[in-house]
């Protein structure tokens, strides 16, 4: 394997191999502790623009399923059509793999579609130092000359605008019973499969599509990456649904829950370095249920500027951040984490389901 | 929120450590003792077992050394009026009993509450079918199984299930008449077979080669539910978990699978309504994502316990604080103290367990490994790669091997056969196929091991490869050392696979090996578990280390504060709890003093490793490399190496050629202790006799010293073939076939040969010194005679029938060794008494066994005084003296022999027990009672079978017969017994042997359940009577009835039960033995 390193914006440095693609790559670095799940994780939207880093060190064992896609247009593993982030980062990559529904190792797979991958890094000092520091910038190097190399600025980019889908797309259209507008800033699979498996009919735009004159019976403000600082066309649009005397539900989910909040008038700030795990934490606000949750975002509400008519749903219990919002009386809440998992816990698939009672 | 009602709480213990039942319970136990005390309730505590951490001062309020059984918990519940009972933390034997006590009404009776899980719940988890039906109705599936009465129900269930299936017999003991059938005509062929057997036969789908995954699931009141780990088993299913190489969490699952079981798991655990921790067993299929549900058990088990230990989460303290009412979010992540419990572990690195068995001790005993367990202990490995891992933990077991290669030859004779049938030499016949040229799919083929774990495996194998080709250190490539220490090899390996230990001696090359690789700044680094995957600061240190890594989690600060203590290693026979307990006791001496306690163990199941217990645990390695990589880091002011056994011990010398501060006994005076010859010299020095004794290279010379000593001789091979280490041969006839079959006699292998004494005393004397003056001991005696394991002995405590002038004699011989040897902490001497003469059997300059039997019933704790001492701070000589205690302690074996197929259970010079109790009286019969039933003998109500062997053992046995008679036992004895009473005027029932053709037979009877008791007494030491005697013996054992083999404790048994009844027995905790009436009015 080729030798390669990991530049830190700080100047840190980090020597491993090359498993991936063999360019030079940019990105924010972020670590995720799930210990399962990387090819859900590699094809999520919301990574884009991002060097993803696993800490669970013994990665590429059970290979890649085959990237078949369903009559739909979903891929039936992946949780979009392609890899998202841009770089994979690693303690041990498995060379050999063994799952009935393996078709490639994860090495071919990188290499297919052109993304870097470093192995050998430990995780773990690196994982600890963007917990000390925050998420910092970093470059994987071959042999070039590093300087030749920018970092750029994470938030500078619009990466919404990339991963989004560019026109509209309907799935189970004229079936379903119910009609739910989908806004589409890097929407996951999962999301969309966990909507069509519950009979309705959805209707996905694009970020910046202006729907409020669409037919439909309820709002849906899906995941995606980067600040949500670049969509404020999107928030405009809910703005507007917000205040139409037409009251129909919304659900949103990690930035759809931080969109949410920022129409209905609430802060949002970036946390020092996110939440992206399987264990995470939540409490249904005034009540003793809690929940695991599959989470990956970089920012979050700041509750306090939510506005009297809107409270807390969910909590983290380990930091206190906020986990989700709704409306005191209108039907229109959200959640920070992902209640369609894939990968992490099922445990808050039910939202999907008190979504549709709403309507 | 917490029950405000419940202000008393007891907890039921697991008693001796068994097969299937050890040490995890001491710390489940441990953990909810101390969540008890935390929360101010006032905790009761019933457990035999005195050897444990859960039943030292400061962990229970109150502890009963009483049998857990329905009888006695139902006394010490009318006695202390506890509000609430936890059942969960003692194994299947608290379960058990308190299941019982619920049946009974007892709880009811006296209004104590299940706190946790409820009884119904446990109900619907143990009883098969009520399991089957009760997922059933949640749709879950289970193995279930039909029952078919002729061949065409057999025919049409299997048909409905789908092929391969099982076929069994029901009913039938062993698996008689069981086997898989692949399509109809072996269905055909083998349920004929089966219904000779039995008239019913059971039908159910076969799993063979599944994967078996375990998830262990925590559920509060409030519903709340999380799993804390998931755990996947090397070996597929029909191997026993417990038998199994079981790592975490699981490697080969994707998202999908692991999911999918997780919500599983949490189905079924709020549907049962399990409040508290439990354990959910899956067979899950290798080829799709289709499962069975294996088991739930609703309690704190094995795997609890060892996952708590690969996370970091504490269940049993978690599970006992939801037993009082908290929901999880009540409580904090106690690694991060700032985090919520509601959570579930990230791990950053790979865990590894692996059993250790001990078969080699049992003669007859059937070493294919299945669905039944037979190891007695197990370790756990940390790595950042799977190949570190297991290699580190294939060193940990502790059987002379040093990884997965480069171990000595195993002469494996049939691999392919060893492959499909595995034993406990599995992993290490894998190598030997990979050696043959088996690729990887064929190992697969042959084992249904996931094919990535035999990559990881054969990963190893290839770079063994290449470092053998290598052949010389000087131009040895960087980055093969380095991926040779990233998989785990030690510094021993890697010399010699380049073969240096032929250039030099292994110590050197090791250290060689060492240079080398610091030079080029190859080194370990210590990592941190912190349950979150460093996603939130840890404020605990437990530790691993690794070298897939480049840097250290901890800052050192070389103050020379910390003191190291080196941990005992994998449970084992011959090394359990009880140095678990020592380790324990130096740790809190250590904090209590000031300075930084450190421990060095890796022994999932024990107290010493949970990281609260002291400043560092470092969960790894007790090799020199691994202790040396340690020491460096920690500039410790000192290490201990006499509270961990013999694991430690043997380290003393290594450690201190390296210049690693020993405290206590200087090393080169524990090489004088362990040394055969330089032990001699010095007690011939001082006067002091031993059985006589003499290493020998050939038959010549082995013939010549019995001829001179005379039989029997005691004979112990440095390199054992087969078979049990050592034995004790009665005349020429047995010790050739011995030598011939068991050892190997060379120059580099001699033989030990020692003259045996024969109805000789055996006493044991624990002690501490400071500078070679004993400052406590503690004289035991046992009841058997010398020739029976002092390990598998029962001890009396202080001594009641030894003469003063034994004892005085013990006394002064005990000085004159403490003081030639300079000893300066904990030791034990063993001794024989025959005819007025004392002679030393051996001296280590460690702590024994009883250690903390003696503590416990002197008061004193001997290895609190022994670590000041060895810390150097001031002591006194305490003031307590073993000859005014007004009660007894008796120290107890328990063996395992019902889980071990085909051992003859009989008591020889090799340990055979797995655990012990010690119970306390007020006279060496309620002692002796308490303790014998702790163990699970049972006071016969009617018949008892005798067969009292040789001449002399009869005359010793016939006052006890003739007890058993007047107390109106009917007794049956086998012919030679039966003559011999008769002559004697007892009447008793003649029974015949197996071998004679008439009846009545003894083994028919025994069949039948006519006997309450057996007393089988071998003939001779050799116990090649492997007919008759073992025929009943064994029957005995699988049949579960009572058996006495040893005369003297059969005798001293036979008399207390007669004496005494059970009702009679004292209902005292701990803290009542030795006080005024006065005092112990509660």
């Amino acid at each position: 394997m080729r030798k390669v390193r990991l530049i830190l914006d700080d100047g840190n440095v980090f020597n491993g191999f090359s498993f991936g693609a063999e360019h030079p790559a940019v990105g924010e670095v972020v670590f995720n502790t799930a210990m399962t799940g990387y090819p859900e994780s590699l094809t999520d939207p919301s990574y884009a623009g991002q060097m993803l880093t696993l800490t669970y060190p013994l990665i590429g064992n059970y290979g890649v399923p085959p990237f078949t896609v369903e009559p739909n247009g979903l891929a039936t593993f992946m949780e979009s059509c392609k890899i998202h982030v841009s770089a994979l980062i690693v303690s041990w990559y498995s060379e050999e793999y063994s799952h009935w529904n393996a078709v490639e190792s994860l090495s071919a797979w990188l290499k297919r579609e052109n993304i870097p991958a470093i192995c050998g890094v430990d995780t773990r000092a690196l994982t600890k130092l963007i917990r000390e520091h925050g998420v910092m910038m970093g470059k994987i190097v071959f042999d070039e000359d590093p300087q030749t190399i920018t970092y750029g600025n994470y938030g500078d980019t619009n990466y919404v605008s990339l991963v989004s889908c560019k026109e509209i797309i309907h799935y189970n259209q004229g079936k379903g019973n119910k009609k739910v507008l989908l806004v589409d800033c890097g929407v996951k699979n999962n999301i969309l499969r966990c909507l069509i498996r519950r009979g309705v009919e959805v209707i996905r735009v694009p970020w910046d599509y202006d729907f409020n004159e669409m037919d439909f019976d309820g709002l849906f403000l899906a995941n995606g990456p980067g600040d949500p600082e670049t969509c404020a066309v999107t928030v405009d649009h809910i703005r507007q649904f917000l205040s139409s005397p037409k009251v129909r539900p919304v659900m949103g989910i990690c930035m759809g829950n931080q969109l949410l909040s920022k129409a209905a008038g609430a802060r949002i700030y970036k946390l020092k370095y996110g939440h992206r795990s399987h264990n995470q934490p939540v409490r249904l606000v005034g009540t003793n249920k809690c929940y695991i949750t599959s989470q990956n975002h970089g920012y979050a509400v700041d509750a306090s500027t939510l506005p009297d008519d809107w409270e807390e749903l969910f909590v983290n219990m380990n930091d206190g951040s906020n986990e989700g919002v709704r409306h005191k009386n209108r039907p229109w809440f959200s959640a920070q984490f992902h209640p369609e998992a894939c990968s992490g816990p099922l445990d808050t698939e039910f939202l999907f389901d008190e979504y549709l009672k709403l309507f | 929120m917490k029950d405000p009602n419940i202000k008393k709480v007891l907890l039921l213990g697991s008693g001796a450590l068994k097969i299937g039942e050890a040490g995890e319970f001491d710390y489940s136990g441990s953990q909810a003792l101390k969540a008890l005390r935390e929360e101010g309730i006032e905790s009761v505590l019933i457990n035999p077992n005195i050897a444990t951490v859960q039943t030292s001062e400061g962990v229970a309020d109150r502890i009963y050394f009483l049998p857990v059984t329905p009888f006695f918990v139902e006394q010490v519940i009318e006695k202390e009026r506890p509000q609430g009972i936890l059942l969960a933390f003692g194994g299947q034997t608290a379960l058990n009993c308190g299941v019982a006590l619920y049946k009974s009404g007892v709880l009811e009776k006296y209004n104590v509450k299940v706190l946790g899980t409820p009884v119904q719940s446990i109900i619907d988890t143990e009883d098969r079918e009520l399991f089957v039906d009760r997922l059933k109705e949640i749709n879950v599936k289970t193995i279930s199984s039909e029952a078919c009465e002729n061949i065409e129900q057999a025919r049409k269930a299997a048909k409905d299930l789908g092929y391969p299936v099982i076929i069994r017999a029901a009913y039938a003991l062993g698996g008689l008449g069981s086997g898989f059938c692949d399509n109809e005509e072996e269905l055909n062929k083998l349920a004929e077979k089966a219904f000779s057997f039995s008239p019913q036969v059971l039908v159910e789908k076969s799993l063979r080669g599944w994967k078996e995954i375990e998830y262990e699931v925590v559920r509060d009141r409030y519903d709340n539910c999380i799993t804390v780990c998931n755990m996947e088993n090397f070996d597929p299913l029909g191997i026993h978990t417990g038998e199994s190489i079981v790592v975490a969490p699981s490697q080969t699952l994707t998202n999908h699978d692991y999911q999918k079981l997780r919500s599983l798991s949490i189905r079924i655990i709020r549907h049962i309504g399990i409040v508290g921790e439990c354990n959910v067993q899956y067979a899950f299929d290798p080829d799709s994502d289709d499962y069975r549900v294996i088991e739930v058990n609703a309690r704190l088990s094995r795997s609890s316990a060892l996952a708590s230990k690969a996370t970091g989460y504490p269940l049993a303290f978690v599970a006992a604080k939801l037993g009082l009412g908290y929901g999880l979010f009540e409580l904090k992540n106690s690694v991060t103290k700032t985090t919520s419990a509601f959570f579930e572990p990230a791990l950053d690195y790979v865990v590894c367990k692996i059993p250790r068995w001990d078969l080699s001790k049992f003669r007859g005993v059937d070493r294919e490994i299945g669905s039944s367990m037979k190891s007695v202990g197990e370790v756990m490995a940390i790595g950042r790669t799977f190949e570190e891992a297991i290699q580190k933990g294939l060193r940990m077991i502790g059987q002379g091997m040093h990884g997965f290669v480069d171990n000595k030859d195993l002469h494996v004779d049939d691999v392919e056969a060893k492959l499909k049938a595995p034993t406990d030499k599995r992993i290490f016949v894998i190598y030997e196929a990979f050696a043959n040229g088996y690729s990887i799919d064929r190992v697969h083929e042959l084992t249904k091991i996931d094919r990535w774990f035999l990559q990881r495996l054969y990963a190893i194998y290839t770079t063994n490869k290449e470092l053998k080709q290598c052949k010389n250190i000087n131009i040895l490539d960087n980055d093969l050392l380095r991926r040779a220490k990233m998989q785990g090899f030690s510094d021993f390996q890697i010399a010699r696979a380049l073969g240096l230990d032929k250039e030099m001696k292994m110590s050197e090359a090791i250290l060689t090996v060492r240079r080398r690789r610091k030079q080029v700044g190859i080194v370990p680094h210590v990592k941190q578990i912190d349950t979150l995957a460093a996603e939130y600061p840890a404020q605990t240190n437990y530790l691993y280390i690794t070298y897939n890594a480049e840097t250290d989690d901890i800052v050192y600060s070389h103050d020379r504060r910390s003191i190291i203590v080196l941990g005992s290693g994998a449970y084992r026979i011959g090394s359990s709890v009880e140095f678990d307990w020592c380790g324990v006791q130096a740790l809190n001496t250590i904090r209590k003093a000031g300075y930084r306690s450190v421990m060095i163990n890796y022994n999932p199941e024990t107290v010493s490793t949970d990281y609260d217990m002291c400043d560092r645990l470092y969960f790894d390695e007790l090799t020199f490399e691994r202790v040396m990589d340690i020491v460096e880091a920690e500039s410790p002011k000192g290490v201990i190496v006499s509270t961990g056994g013999q694991i430690p011990n043997n380290l003393a010398m290594r450690l201190d050629e390296q210049r690693v501060p020993i405290l206590g006994t200087a090393a080169v005076d524990i090489d004088r202790a362990e040394d055969r010859e330089k032990f001699s010299e010095m007690l011939g020095k001082i006067g002091v006799d031993q059985p006589e004794w003499s290493a020998l290279t050939d038959m010549d010379g082995i013939k010549e010293f019995t001829r001179r000593v005379g039989f029997p001789v005691l004979v112990r091979p440095s390199y054992v073939l087969s078979g049990a280490a050592m034995n004790v041969c009665s005349n020429e006839e047995e010790l050739e076939r011995f030598l011939k079959l068991a050892a190997n006699v060379s120059e580099d292998h001699p033989v030990v040969v020692s003259k045996f004494i024969q109805r000789a005393k055996e006493i044991d004397f624990d002690a501490v010194a400071r500078h070679g003056e004993i400052m406590a001991y503690a004289i035991s005696e046992h009841i058997e005679f010398a020739g029976v394991h002092s390990g598998d002995a029962t001890l009396v405590f202080p001594p009641q029938k030894l003469y003063v002038e034994t004892v005085r004699r013990i006394k002064r011989i005990s000085r004159k060794i403490a003081s030639a040897l300079h000893i300066n902490g904990p030791f034990n001497i063993q001794y024989m008494a025959s005819d007025n003469k004392i002679l030393v059997i051996e001296c280590n300059l460690r702590a024994s066994r009883s250690f903390p039997f003696v503590s416990k019933v002197l008061k004193l704790n001997f290895i609190e005084l022994a670590t000041k001492i060895m810390l150097s701070l001031p002591v006194e000589k305490p003031t307590k003296n073993l000859f005014d205690l007004d009660y007894v302690g008796i120290k107890a074996s328990q063996f395992s022999f019902n889980r071990l197929q085909k051992a003859d259970p009989v008591l020889g010079v090799d340990m055979s027990s797995t655990g012990e109790v010690g119970c306390l009286g007020d006279d060496t019969d309620s002692a002796l009672l308490l303790s014998m039933l702790s163990v699970g003998v049972r006071v016969p109500k009617h018949n008892i079978l005798l067969s009292t062997g040789d001449a002399k053992q009869k005359a010793e046995m016939l006052d006890a017969c003739r007890m058993l008679s007047e107390h109106g036992y009917k007794l049956y004895a086998t012919p030679g017994t039966s003559r011999y009473l008769e002559e004697n005027g007892i009447a008793n029932t003649l029974v015949r042997w197996p071998s004679e053709a008439e009846g009545p037979q003894a083994l028919e009877m025994l069949h039948k359940k006519c006997f309450d008791l057996v007393v089988n007494i071998p003939k001779n030491l050799t116990t090649t009577e492997l007919d008759n005697g073992y025929k009943i013996r064994r029957a005995s054992i699988d049949l579960n009835v009572p058996l006495l083999t040893n005369s003297r404790l059969a005798t001293a048994f036979v008399a207390a039960f007669c004496r005494m009844k059970e009702e009679e027995l004292p209902i005292k905790c701990w803290g009542e033995y030795g006080m005024t009436a006065a005092e112990s009015n509660i």
